[in-house]
């Protein structure tokens, strides 16, 4: 049991050690870690119950209480260890092909490298305050991996917009730590979790509890870039593409929902339903703006925040397990679309180069088509990781998509939210859709320039064998022997749900009248899920590869609705208008008051007392001076100075001693 | 704790190393630039490696505050002592210092902080003799305050301070310099008015019986004036909650929030900071603002606990608008250190929020926030000077794209900007955390508005960064040379404390955790 720990000790040292060396280096120490948390967790699943190990130590004594930082190993840490290693190691691998002939390729991995460092923070440590730290430090790394081509100024705008997006999310979480330490005076979860399971509540009050949990959340919403903070995901595609796989597709962005369900005992009924509608709202609001984007990395970032929105909603439902298997499986296929966009991206680039040519996007779907034959590998793992997505039998995607659908609707017989698996059922179809109409516009069809289309080659090997690994990860063999049921699996024995703490009345469904009504609705959600998926997967292919149906038409009867997904529904409009704006205006309003109000008192008192320095001086050169017979004019003249010197001063004091009594008494007494 | 040198204590040595460099400087040749600036860094390195002493035999645990006995390294001889005076009776005062956890971590930052001051000095070239005559006696003023236990010393060390500042801002500055210089005098010597006027008051209100002679002795003594027992019959300032203790804690307050500086007496601090050279500007946000909270916890706080609660809220308030308002105030700014300078305001909002809570969380945080301010806009002011060496430009829209011509000063100065955002794993994040927790279990909702700061602070810091960091470079600035072993030299120790006591506060914490337990708890149970 010790000797893990040495392990992931190791890890974290390793992590911290990886910058600024070359490419080999840092891949090599990545895929160290890799084998490490795979040996880990091999050992803490043959080994049952699912105990956590921990390690403590102390941080600072401040008076009398003493906090403490830890690390903690339980099943979901060491899950999630696996999956951040794995896609931290292809990525390293993959970014050695793509971002071969960088400026800053060095400094590249060595951000590389501290972000996998804060990422794994994240994932051990066993204490808000800590994840809170580690949550801004892949904050930063995010910040300065978008901002990596830092000349272009659209690269900057979007790391300025991706911190501060963050920031604000992490407002409300700091305020949620802030309330579970001043109830708990602890950091440690294990101790807050204790003290609600021992009936405290923050001030009291359950509604409290409840806030707190929403509060925690708001961190999960603008990392997991979840509606209303979702805006800053999109933009982030401004980064290298293999950082968006690792960071903004199957790691960080998924940091939110590990967040949930690491704090999901301490969240009652109520935080639950608003995670679970967050959720949902997302998963819908994306997929609608998915499906009329052109951009390859564009269309994969709003799936990304669509399905961040799925787990976000299974975990609000209850179903725990499903949340953070569609989080592992999503990673996998999720992180191969990226890299398989990259691999598109990059041999598109390298023939616009050959070709002089700068006009035209290379990330562009309109730009490619017929992609097929040339880049067979690539075309053969994009096409299962779509398959993966869309949720088609056989794939990892089915089965953790099959049991959140099963699960909202489970929800619903419960509950009577039938929203919820609408929006769920609705969002599959659209996914199926958009993403068969980016595999067909991207690899099928005729190409809309032979010639550049004929120059395409495939990408090195250092670049398709990730796809290659990720794809075979993308099948149900490793999460569950029965094709159609997750729950038969490894996986969902090792991931029971927690039990909720809070008190009583407050406590969602239990795991066991949960998994009861699931099970009662698992075939109807199985089927139903087919069917939509197909259902989505014949109109792509309808409209863009038999072209039955014309999309200018249907763009022209969805009206309102196709302008405003092409334009995002407007939230950047909204938010640049309101709150930047808004904020500009304040700032320029309170640099104003600064200088020509409080200023302005200043500077006015400062004139009067000039002025009755000067009175004084008049009386005392021609008054004073013609009632006193001067006897020498220049020591008169000597004495006026100074007089109007002393005077002045003395008045200043008077006058604003006079005003702070003033304000003084009228304030206070 | 007893420490001397030939037989001059430590404290001692401290205070007046400056001088001594001071008067070495004096008699130095005009011509000889080398001697004296090696001279001050002599004179500022003494210091270093005094207060590098202190930090090492310095007992953690021992409380201070208002017990003469637990201060450490004390000198305490009668200076002025008047026999007899008719109703007055005996006046005394005394040369009394005295260190305890309030002060250790202070005047270990002043040291600090100087030495960085002479090394970014160094190519100053205008009269340079004066220069740092004037600049060690101001530190000589600095290290006093931090020091000094008897009120009347800590008076004359405060308007001592005042004379060379507005020398060094009104002769050394920039082009409206003596606009600033006035403004900063006129600001602080208000201020100062007022605290001499409380202690006068203070004075004739309390006398302690000598032990020795029986008689009833007026005294400077802030360690007496902490007593209730020490105030005499029927003095002005005797008594609990008398409208009297409130004028007098509202006119100390006063002087202090002038320093801090606390919305709205602030408006001295960025037309000073403009003006100022860049060491100077180092000197004025590393050192000079923390004397005002310095003076609120040494002297306000034990002095007039009753007060201190009766006013507790005000105080947090005017917190809470220094934060937002300095916050936003620095987003609207073109002005490289102009920025600076607001986003002190917002920062000292935090130290004041944080000991205005009245708990240790709040107060170790808050002088915490003191010592990494300090460092932190240290770092900051030096990284607009190293622009400003080289281009002659403060103007935010006049760079960009320095971090492809200065690499490594571009890393350095975003550590510290990062630090500056509050940036988890740098120092500024501990301390803000401590204040914020202190400050949340005392005033919820204005904490909670105050922790909305912390965006905005991420938003023009990160809006700084890019404007002069990132981009293209524009064609004026194509030849810019990185930093010098000089500037490595202001640069690196400073750089190595943000990340030191990020990662690992409790070196700070331990140094002060005791004395401030203690203050909080005299404070609380009314002194």
């Amino acid at each position: 049991m010790l000797l893990p720990l040495l392990g992931f000790i190791l890890l974290i040292f390793f992590g911290k050690k990886l910058p600024r060396q070359g490419d080999w280096l840092a891949s090599g120490l990545m895929l160290t870690s890799l084998i490490l948390s795979l040996v880990l967790l091999v050992t803490k699943l043959s080994s049952v119950p699912n105990e956590s190990i921990s390690a403590n130590f102390e941080w600072a004594i401040v008076g009398s209480q003493t906090i403490s930082f830890g690390i903690m190993i339980d099943n979901l840490a060491a899950i999630m260890l696996v999956v951040v290693t794995l896609i931290s190691t292809l990525v390293h691998f993959f970014s050695m092909g793509y971002m071969k002939d960088d400026v800053r390729y060095s400094r590249y991995f060595a951000y590389l490298g501290f972000f996998s460092f804060s990422m794994l923070g994240i994932v051990l440590t066993n204490n808000i305050l800590l994840m809170y730290v580690f949550w801004e430090l892949v904050g930063v790394s995010s910040y300065l991996l978008i901002g990596h081509w830092y000349e272009k100024k659209s690269a900057s705008n979007a790391a300025n917009k991706a911190f501060i997006v963050n920031r604000i999310g992490d407002f409300g979480m700091f305020i949620g730590i802030l309330i579970l330490f001043f109830s708990f005076s602890t950091f440690a979860f294990e101790g807050i979790f204790d003290s609600i399971a021992a009936g405290q509540l923050p001030f009291g009050s359950t509604g409290w509890l409840t806030a707190a949990g929403v509060l925690i959340f708001c961190g999960a919403v603008g990392k997991s870039a979840q509606f209303p903070l979702h805006v800053w995901l999109p933009d982030a595609m401004e980064g290298p593409t293999p950082v968006s796989a690792l960071i903004h597709a199957a790691t960080m962005v998924a940091a939110g929902v590990y967040l949930v369900a690491r704090v999901f005992p301490m969240l009652t009924a109520d935080a639950l339903l608003i995670i679970a509608y967050i959720g949902a709202i997302t998963a819908l609001i994306a997929a609608t703006i998915a499906i009329t984007k052109f951009d390859i990395k564009k269309v994969l970032a709003y799936s990304t925040i669509s399905q961040l929105g799925y787990m976000i909603m299974a975990l609000g439902v209850g179903a725990y397990t499903a949340g953070f298997m569609h989080l592992v499986t999503h990673a996998a296929f999720k992180a191969g679309l990226f890299l398989g966009a990259g691999s598109v991206i990059y041999a598109m680039h390298k023939v616009l180069h050959d070709m002089k040519d700068h006009q035209t996007d290379a990330q562009d779907i309109r730009n490619m088509g017929g992609l097929k034959s040339k880049m067979p590998v690539t075309y053969w793992t994009f096409l299962i990781f779509t398959l993966a997505i869309s949720g088609i039998p056989l794939t990892s995607g089915f089965l953790s998509k099959d049991e959140i659908l099963a699960g909202t609707l489970a929800f619903s017989t419960l509950n009577g939210h039938w929203l919820l698996p609408l929006i769920g059922f609705v969002v599959a179809g659209l996914t199926a859709f958009y993403m068969f109409r980016l595999l067909i516009l991207t690899f099928h069809g005729k190409p809309t320039d032979e010639k550049r289309i004929s120059a395409i080659k495939e990408s090195p090997f250092v670049m398709t064998i990730p796809l290659v690994v990720l794809a075979a990860l993308s099948l149900f063999v490793f999460y569950s022997f029965n094709p159609f049921g997750a729950s038969s699996g490894w996986f969902y024995a090792a991931m029971e749900r927690p039990l909720s703490i809070v008190p009583e009345m407050l406590q969602p469904a239990s795991g066991a009248v949960f998994y009861e009504a699931v099970s009662s609705v698992h075939t109807v959600a199985m089927i139903l899920s087919i069917v939509i998926a197909l259902g989505g997967i014949l109109f792509a292919l309808a409209v863009y590869h038999w072209k039955k149906v014309s999309a200018e038409k249907l763009a022209q009867k969805a009206g309102v609705l196709y302008s405003g997904s092409t334009s995002n529904w407007y939230f950047d409009e909204f938010y640049n208008k309101v709150f930047v704006g808004g904020l500009f205006s304040l700032n320029k309003a309170m640099r104003w008051f600064d200088e020509n109000i409080i200023d302005a008192i200043v500077n006015g008192s400062a004139v009067v007392t000039q002025g009755f320095a000067t009175i004084s001086g008049w009386i005392d050169n021609n008054i004073v001076d013609g009632l006193v017979n001067a006897t020498a004019t220049s020591a008169d003249r000597a004495g006026g100075l100074l007089s109007k010197i002393q005077t002045g001063k003395v008045q200043t004091y008077l006058v604003y001693i006079f005003f702070s009594v003033l304000v003084l008494f009228v304030l206070f007494i | 704790m007893e420490f001397s040198i030939f037989g001059i204590g430590i404290l001692t040595w401290l205070v007046f190393a400056p001088i001594v460099g001071m008067i070495i400087i004096l008699m130095l040749p005009d011509k000889n630039r080398n001697a004296i600036r090696w001279t001050a860094a002599g004179a500022t390195g003494i210091q270093v490696i005094l207060a590098g002493v202190i930090f090492a035999i310095f007992d953690r645990s021992k409380l201070g505050i208002n017990d003469a006995e637990s201060f450490q390294f004390i000198e305490k001889y009668s200076w002025i002592t008047v026999e007899a005076v008719p109703w007055v009776g005996r006046i005394e005062i005394n040369y009394f210092l005295g260190l305890d956890g309030l002060s250790v971590l202070m005047v270990i930052l002043t040291s600090i902080i100087a030495l960085i001051g002479v090394i970014s000095s160094w190519n100053i070239q205008k009269m340079v003799k004066g220069y740092f005559a004037l600049y060690l006696l101001l530190v000589t003023g600095m290290m006093g305050v931090f020091v000094a236990l008897d009120f009347f010393l800590f008076f004359i060390f405060w308007e001592v301070m005042l004379l060379p500042m507005y020398f060094l801002i009104g002769l050394w500055g920039g082009p409206r310099r003596e606009y600033a210089a006035i403004k900063f005098f006129i600001y602080t010597f208000v201020g100062g008015i007022l605290m001499l006027l409380t202690m006068l008051a203070l004075y004739f209100s309390v006398a302690y019986t000598d032990p020795a002679s029986g008689q009833s002795v007026h005294t400077f003594n802030i360690l007496h004036m902490m007593n209730p027992a020490n105030y005499v019959e029927g003095g002005l300032l005797s008594g609990v909650d008398t409208t009297w203790r409130y004028v007098a804690w509202m006119a100390l307050f006063i002087n202090f929030a002038i320093k801090i500086p606390l919305f709205p007496f602030h408006t001295w601090l960025p037309d000073a900071h403009v003006e100022a050279p860049t060491p100077i500007s180092v000197i004025l946000a590393g050192i000079l603002l923390k004397l005002g909270t310095y003076g609120l916890l040494r002297i306000n706080f034990p002095i007039f606990p009753d007060a201190t609660i009766y006013f507790v809220y005000f105080m947090a308030a005017l917190a809470m608008i220094s934060i937002i308002y300095g916050a936003l105030c620095a987003m609207a700014q073109d002005d490289f250190k102009k920025l600076i300078a607001y986003s002190s305001i917002s920062h000292m909002g935090i130290v004041v929020l944080g000991i205005a809570a009245l708990n240790t969380q709040g107060m170790v945080g808050g002088v915490l926030q003191m010592f990494n301010h300090g460092i932190i806009t240290a770092v900051l002011f030096l990284a607009v000077g190293v622009l400003y060496d080289r281009t002659k430009k403060r103007g935010l829209y006049d760079f960009g794209g320095i971090a492809n011509q200065m690499p490594k000063y571009t890393g350095l100065a975003m550590i510290g900007m990062f630090a500056a955002l509050g940036l988890p794993g740098l120092n500024g994040f501990v301390s803000e955390l401590f204040s914020f927790l202190g400050a949340f279990e005392a005033y919820k909702w204005i904490t909670i508005i105050s922790v909305t700061g912390i965006i905005i602070t991420a938003s023009y810091i990160l809006w700084t960064i890019q404007r002069v960091f990132l981009g293209k470079t524009p064609e004026k600035l194509t030849d810019l040379k990185d930093l010098t072993l000089r500037e490595y030299l202001a640069f690196i120790p400073l750089i190595i404390l943000i990340i030191l006591l990020g990662i690992y506060p409790a070196p700070a914490i331990e140094l002060m955790n005791t004395s401030l337990s203690h203050l909080v708890d005299f404070i609380n149970t009314g002194g």
